[in-house]
């Protein structure tokens, strides 16, 4: 990889817990997995799914302008690139995004903003994708631990 | 929050394929279905999102823990103490201690004795040492087999023991978290600090590897 296109997201890049990244969903570390695959293969400049990302993410910063800093537990969520390394305390670190609940989801934004990006890149249609949500949401209940 | 529980991998990460709440499982669904069209449409490889997804969970997560050790072969004082009150030495480098603050024993491997961490009840880890927990520590199979098995288990993991190797197999909790204090790799002698802690990869704090060079490729199972 040339540089580190996370650090490149800078306030909008991905949640980390002891430097890491952190999924509470296996299908957001999927999701992660996928648009850095795609972007490695150069099916996008990293920049146009940055915009994205801005995008999806700053509609609801606009949204939440006020709530956004109380909700966020410095401890729970590291931004990239990390701020030194701090006491479980954080203090003084800026409020970063939280990873989930109180109406953000960080991965649902990341996912909005690659599902733009592949339709607006002609990778797939975004009618194609309805469909076979809808598709595997109808699968009788219980399927997934057959397959885990 | 709704994750409030699962900081130091308890039990959360275990039923993430159950999702909670209706828009939980729906961006399930979507993730999945995206996944689903790219790889028939032949844009992306399941193997490379695998690949991708292992080298951030393995490049970034171990550094604290890392960071102890390497302290630990640099100052024997350090390394009592490390081992005697892991949470007095945790604090010394200004390492959080996580969330739940859960005690961290420490266990040092030496000539003739091997150590490996295991969470036979759920995946329990100490996670504010190690990051998020590698997918083969939360599955049944080493939950299971490493206390049964220790050393077929590390045989697959590439550590081969000798005979005589004492191999401790030790069982987390969610009252108590393990971390190994993997041994010096010879040839380290003269490395600094910040380039012992190049040489401790995660595996090795769990115990399933020696610390040394790091590996080629990262593995999952």
């Amino acid at each position: 990889m040339s540089g580190d296109p996370l650090a490149a997201l800078g306030t909008k890049a991905p949640p980390r817990k002891n430097g890491e990244l952190h999924f509470d969903e296996a299908w957001e570390s999927r999701v992660f997995g996928l648009t850095m695959s795609l972007h490695e293969a150069g099916a996008f400049a990293w920049g146009e799914f940055q915009a994205e990302l801005i995008a999806s993410i700053g509609a609801w910063e606009r949204a939440h302008a006020s709530e956004a800093r109380s909700e966020a537990k410095p401890s729970e969520v590291e931004q990239w690139p990390r701020s030194g390394e701090g006491g479980s305390a954080g203090a003084g670190r800026a409020a970063p995004l939280p990873t989930s609940g109180a109406g953000f989801h960080y991965w649902a934004y990341w996912l909005e903003a690659f599902e733009r990006l592949a339709a607006r890149k002609g990778l797939l249609e975004l009618a194609a994708l309805d469909a076979r949500a809808a598709e595997l949401a109808a699968r009788p209940a219980g399927w997934d631990h057959a397959r885990v | 929050m709704a994750h409030e529980h699962d900081h130091d991998g308890e039990h959360g990460h275990d039923h993430a394929h159950e999702p909670s709440d209706p828009e939980a499982a729906r961006l399930a669904l979507r993730a999945e279905a995206l996944e689903a069209l790219l790889v028939e449409r032949g844009i992306v490889r399941r193997e490379s999102i695998d690949a991708i997804v292992a080298r951030y969970e393995n490049e970034i997560g171990p550094l604290n823990g890392a960071k102890l050790v390497a302290r630990a072969w640099s100052d024997p004082e350090f390394k009592r103490r490390l081992l005697t009150d892991a949470r007095a030495a945790i604090a010394e480098l200004s390492l959080p201690m996580g969330e739940t603050a859960t005690p961290i024993v420490v266990v040092e491997n030496s000539p003739g004795v091997h150590n490996v961490v295991v969470c036979t009840l759920c995946s329990c880890y100490p996670s504010s040492l190690l990051g998020l927990p590698p997918r083969w520590y939360k599955s049944p199979p080493y939950r299971a087999r490493v206390v049964r098995e220790p050393r077929a288990v590390l045989r697959e993991f590439g550590l081969e023991l000798p005979e005589s190797t004492d191999v401790r197999v030790w069982d987390s909790s969610a009252e108590l978290r393990y971390m190994v204090l993997p041994e010096r790799p010879p040839g380290s002698e003269r490395a600094s600090e910040a380039e012992l802690v190049e040489l401790v990869s995660r595996d090795s704090l769990i115990g399933v590897a020696l610390a040394g060079p790091p590996a080629e490729a990262p593995r999952e199972r």
